[in-house]
């Protein structure tokens, strides 16, 4: 019976934005009136940069690079995706790598006469944000993987980014060029300097209108304020200041100084024998200025009100769920280690990914979640195997849709999950290049649990584990998800009939 | 003045823009304003040219409050107006405080027409902005153009204000709360009351921590607008809470702005409402907001109202002091330290002793070093009130221990009192328990402590006398010439090269230099070449005998030496003396001493080189006898074979005698 999960949207246009009206709506998903026909793709860009970009497009207009048909299972280390983010609005797309590097990617226009192209991305603009750095002192190398991005809310013509690695986080500006001045006195149209005695009077350069160029610009670098390993940042809902989490310390910055930073956690102990646990991820809350939570890898979450001390080490709220006796195991603590923690957009519930499932808190409730969703329950009892080949240390991040009436998630062998919280249904589905003809719909995948596997099942033993999704994310109020596969992103869109 | 103007404007354009002038003067109007448009292009240009150079920005942004007289005078600075406003638009916070701080000053320069033509819309279009970059640009510039217009403008900027205190982004509330004391002074009185009170009250209970406490900061300045009996009704209520916000930040900032606030809403409330407040703010349970309500305690208490003042700070005030003094973090405790000592002044002899004694003391046994050195940092005003005496006893230990603190930088920040306290506890007491502490930091492990260890000696001999060093210091400083560590061999040195000028020329050359001399023999070459930089350091100490038979001698020797270092500074010194004597001595031109200078010179030989530069100056600045005139002849022969070979200098040597 759940081969046949029904993944519709209505399609009707009484759900769709006015023309000209900036309000967010919001979709539920999937639709109650079963209308519809399930989530498609709209692009896939493999190693997205602009050397081999890579689009699936059905328009013969559009040359189709070579690259596309390279050996799926082929990426160099650098190209390997290692975060997406959409911006507030949805407009734009951003990805960073292991390689360093940063891609946005802006939504097409829509337009009246391919209503169908309403989803698509394109490549916006490419910069490499960190490049790899060796510590002197510590005798360390720093990689350039970027471990997170995130937007800050427009605030003029220009987007702003926050990108981060192990060390360094950097303060992006993306910004237009379209007129570019000519008729300098000291230098000719090629940019020559010119002999000064043929210079017989002065002249006031004019703007000229040119190709449209993207520039990005770093703009504030906060480096040297973090021992260990950067796993996030957050920006604060006062848009003045953002936090920068490692493994022991929360650090609070001002986004417009650079040589000073609080901190506000610190859960180093004065003997490092003594450390049980580290910090696996923080957020703001999305309203509260002075809330944020913390998860650490004993799969508890703090919540802490800076309102209260300047130094939050004491939390005012801590949720745990307490361990089931009958299904403790040596496993038991690295599989309730937090990897992801999440605000829903509306600032009630908090959403928390452990190694096999996604549970939602309420903020009133802290002793136990109130849902759990299995991400991948087949997997329990291969944990010994997934120990061995480092699977089981994989930190997968989760996200709400606009409306925090759906989660999803990601799995090994390219899946993907989705769990709607209101009528409790969920799906599975795969981000692979065998389905990825343009417009074609994704079929629900089934992972056969059994011993008799049917028709269109995979069994357990056969799941793909180098194949892993473990970054994923949702426009912020469209039915839009962006999925990172290794080295390929897709992005799907609810179908329009 | 408009002919001035023009004459300005030509005198800039010519200089500036060639092509535009051709050395005519403008004739009428339209040339200014098409100068004015060529200006403006070149900003503009300017402007989209370099537009992601924030430092560019920034002066540009701050330049073209400066460029009125350049674009034809008052009469078209309107035309400044566009590139400061997209400059006002710009993401970068310190070109856009720049760019509204240069349209607040041409503002001033504009005609009341032109301010309400030309300047109000910029003010609305920012205003209404779609980016809050604009927005909080606006903000700056309602309080400049509100005095100036009229009074159906002044409903405008009022609106416009309203609703920028309720913008949907805290950026613009931020920038309007902080703007709002200032607005609110520029306003009329009635306005003041319908309009900012409800303002006020809207930011100080907003969700954003950052906006509510810039809105304690407008509580000052409105609280001094308002008329004393609409005080309590208006401002308080909003005070009280400030003071009991949740947020430690808003606290902080009630208990920073503290002394201000207590003036803007004076002692009777004071007496009813702030005492109580502070208590809380010195007993809150964040250490940032103690430690700040902590460094306004004297201030607080000195502002109460003299009637009963000593009351409210003995019973309300100094128990919440006491419980600071054991305060558990060290950053209060040392907030405290840096003030209380002031309360002494307030409370008067008996009271101090009583009272705040006793915790002086506590501070000054206090486990964290920084509490004691604010103490004893601030032991001047105690000194007044009760006298050191009273102190000394526990000072002492304080002190030493402090002086033989693990920290260096501890050890550095007490030398750098020891001159004050010897100057508090005088003499006697000083030679008594201090003296031995500063001879022992001569022979600290750490040079930045015995670098100041030197200069603390130096500043005990001014304030005590030669006579003093030379019984006290001097023989224990020269005694360390024989110490078997080369490093506090050099320390004698660095001693007497802080020593000589302050014990003068006796001591200097019948003590010092001979040790120094000797010194020269020394086998570190550290030491020795630090006695060529001593040399030239005491030099201008000595008489010119002494240089002549007993310095010479020595420089020579050591400008041979084998070190290449020892020979460098030997040589540097050589030099150096000359320079000082050419300078200071040679320009009384006795032209005897001339001579006899241009013998000295000579007989260092083809060692140094002599800056001709300098010895020509020497002579025209002199005032030239006949004597000198000859001497000059001798001269010009030197100038010749200086810059030749060094057998030549000899017998230059030769001719000049």
């Amino acid at each position: 019976r759940n081969e046949q999960i029904p993944l519709q949207h209505d399609g009707s246009s009484r759900l769709n934005p006015a023309p000209g009206c900036k309000a967010p709506r919001w979709f539920h998903w999937p639709p109650a009136d079963g209308t519809g026909a399930g989530w498609e793709q709209v692009c896939r860009f493999q190693d997205p940069k602009p050397a081999d970009l890579s689009m699936e497009e059905e328009s013969d207009t559009r040359k189709i690079n070579n690259s596309f048909l390279r050996d799926h299972n082929y990426a160099t280390e650098a190209d390997i995706i290692s975060t997406v983010e959409f911006n507030s609005t949805g407009e734009l797309l951003a990805t960073g790598d292991k390689g360093g590097r940063v891609v946005v990617f802006q939504r097409e226009q829509e337009s009246k006469t391919q209503p169908h192209r309403r989803g698509e991305y394109n490549v916006y603009s490419t910069f490499q944000s960190h490049e790899p750095e060796f510590d002197y002192l510590k005798s360390l190398e720093i990689e350039e993987k970027i471990n997170k991005i995130k937007w800050l809310p427009q605030q003029n013509a220009a987007y702003f980014l926050l990108s981060t690695n192990d060390k360094t986080v950097k303060l992006w500006k993306i910004s237009e060029r379209d007129k570019r001045p000519e008729g300098y006195n000291l230098k000719d149209e090629d940019g020559r300097i010119r002999d000064p005695s043929t210079i017989t009077s002065l002249r006031v350069p004019v703007l000229q209108p040119m190709d449209l160029m993207v520039e990005a610009t770093a703009r504030r670098i906060f480096s040297n304020a973090h021992t260990y390993h950067i796993n996030s940042i957050s920006v604060n809902s006062d848009l003045q200041t953002f936090i920068s989490t490692d493994d022991l310390r929360v650090n609070l910055w001002n986004l417009e100084i650079t040589d000073r930073s609080f901190n506000i956690v610190d859960i180093k102990p004065a003997n490092m024998e003594e450390l049980t646990e580290v910090i696996t991820s923080a957020e703001f809350h999305p309203q509260q200025c002075h809330t944020f939570a913390y998860s650490s890898s004993k799969g508890s979450i703090r919540l802490c009100d800076m309102r209260l001390a300047a130094l939050c080490d004491k939390h005012c709220k801590y949720f745990e769920e307490p361990e089931d006796p009958a299904t403790r195991s040596f496993f038991s603590e690295i599989i309730s280690s937090i990897s992801d923690v999440k605000f829903s957009h509306n600032g009630r519930y908090l959403m928390t990914r452990d190694y096999l499932t996604v549970k939602v808190w309420d903020l009133q409730m802290e002793n136990k979640p109130v849902e759990t969703y299995q991400v991948h329950d087949y997997l329990r009892g291969k944990l010994c195997s997934l120990y061995e080949n480092d699977c089981i240390f994989d930190k997968f991040e989760c996200v709400w849709n606009g409306s925090d009436s759906v989660i999803m998630t990601g799995s090994y062998n390219n899946f993907f999950r989705m769990f709607d919280r209101n009528t409790k249904r969920d799906v599975t589905l795969e981000a692979s290049r065998e389905n990825s003809k343009p417009r074609a719909i994704l079929k629900p995948r089934k992972v056969c649990v059994g011993g008799k596997r049917r028709k269109d099942e995979i069994s357990v033993d056969s799941l793909d584990f180098s194949k892993k999704i473990l970054h994923t994310t949702w426009h912020p109020y469209e039915n839009i998800i962006a999925v990172a596969a290794t080295n390929n992103l897709y992005i799907f869109q609810d179908k329009v009939n | 003045s408009s002919q001035q103007h023009q004459e300005a404007v030509h005198h800039c354009a010519s200089s500036r823009c060639g092509e535009d002038s051709h050395g005519k003067l403008y004739k009428n109007d339209t040339e200014t304003q098409l100068y004015s448009l060529k200006m403006y292009s070149i900003i503009h240009i300017f402007y989209n040219t370099i537009y992601d150079e924030d430092e560019v920005l920034l002066a540009l942004a701050e330049q073209l409050g400066n460029f009125t007289m350049l674009v034809g005078g008052p009469e078209y600075v309107h035309c400044l107006l566009p590139p400061l406003e997209s400059l006002a638009t710009v993401e970068e916070t310190v070109v856009r405080d720049k760019a509204v701080e240069s349209l607040r000053k041409i503002s001033q320069e504009h005609s009341p027409v032109d301010l309400e033509v030309h300047f109000e819309p910029l003010v609305k279009r920012l205003a209404s902005g779609d980016w809050f970059t604009s927005r909080t640009s606006a903000c700056g510039l309602f309080s400049v153009c509100y005095p100036r217009v009229s009074s159906t403008v002044k409903a405008e900027i009022r609106q416009h204000f309203r609703t920028l205190c309720s913008d949907d982004t805290p950026m613009v509330r931020r920038a309007a709360a902080s703007k709002l004391g200032e607005f609110a002074k520029v306003l009329e009185p009635e306005y003041v009351k319908s309009d900012i009170i409800s303002l006020f009250t809207a930011l100080a209970s907003d969700e954003q921590d950052s906006v509510r406490l810039l809105a304690v900061e407008a509580c000052v300045s409105i609280a001094t607008l308002l008329p004393q009996e609409d005080l309590e009704t208006l401002v308080m209520p909003t005070l009280r809470q400030a003071a009991e916000d949740k947020s430690w930040r808003v606290r902080y900032m009630v208990a920073d702005k503290f002394s201000e606030l207590q003036k803007a809403v004076g002692s009777e409330i004071t007496k009813n409402d702030l005492v109580p407040a502070f208590q809380n703010l010195l007993k809150d349970c964040e250490a940032e907001v103690r430690a700040a309500a902590a460094n306004k305690v004297k201030e607080f208490c000195e502002n109460l109202p003299e009637d009963n003042r000593e009351q409210i700070i003995m019973t309300h005030i100094l128990p919440c002091v006491k419980e600071l003094v054991s305060d558990t973090n060290q950053h209060v405790k040392s907030a405290l330290a840096s003030v209380i000592m002031g309360l002494s002044t307030i409370l008067g002899k008996d009271n101090t002793i009583e009272h705040l004694l006793p915790l002086f003391l506590a501070q000054l046994k206090d486990e964290c070093p920084e509490v004691r050195l604010n103490i004893i940092s601030n032991l001047d005003c105690v000194n007044e009130v009760i006298g050191i005496r009273q102190l000394s006893q526990s000072l002492l230990p304080a002190i030493v221990e402090l002086a033989e603190d693990a920290k260096w930088r501890v050890r550095l920040a007490i030398i750098e009192y020891m001159p004050l306290l010897a100057g508090q506890l005088g003499v006697e007491f000083f030679d008594e328990k201090l003296n031995t502490l500063c001879m022992a930091w001569l022979i600290d492990h750490v040079y930045a402590i015995r670098e100041a260890a030197t200069c603390n000696l130096m500043k005990l001999v001014e304030k005590f006398g030669a006579e003093w060093a030379q019984n006290t210091i001097v023989p224990k400083v020269l005694g360390m010439a024989n110490d078997p560590n080369y490093l506090h061999r050099m320390t004698t040195l660095f001693c007497i090269n802080a020593l000589s000028e302050a014990c003068g020329q006796e001591i200097t050359t019948k003590q010092m230099l001979p040790v120094v001399l000797k010194m020269s023999n020394d086998q570190v070459a550290n030491v020795r070449f630090n006695v060529a930089k001593s040399l030239q350091k005491i030099g201008p100490v000595l008489d010119s005998n002494a240089l002549q038979t007993e310095v010479k001698p020595v420089l020579e020797k050591l400008a041979t030496d084998s070190d290449m270092d020892v020979k460098y500074f030997a040589q540097e010194a050589i030099s150096g003396m000359f320079d000082f004597l050419l300078s200071t001595k040679l320009l009384n031109f006795n032209s005897l001493n001339f001579i006899f200078l241009l013998f000295f010179l000579c007989s260092f030989g083809p060692s140094i080189t002599i800056p001709n530069q300098r010895l020509q100056d020497g002579i025209c600045h002199g005032t030239l006898s006949n004597q000198t005139l000859k001497v000059i002849a001798c001269l010009s022969q030197l100038h010749t074979f200086t810059s030749s070979a060094a057998s030549s200098f000899v017998l230059c040597g030769k001719n000049t005698k």
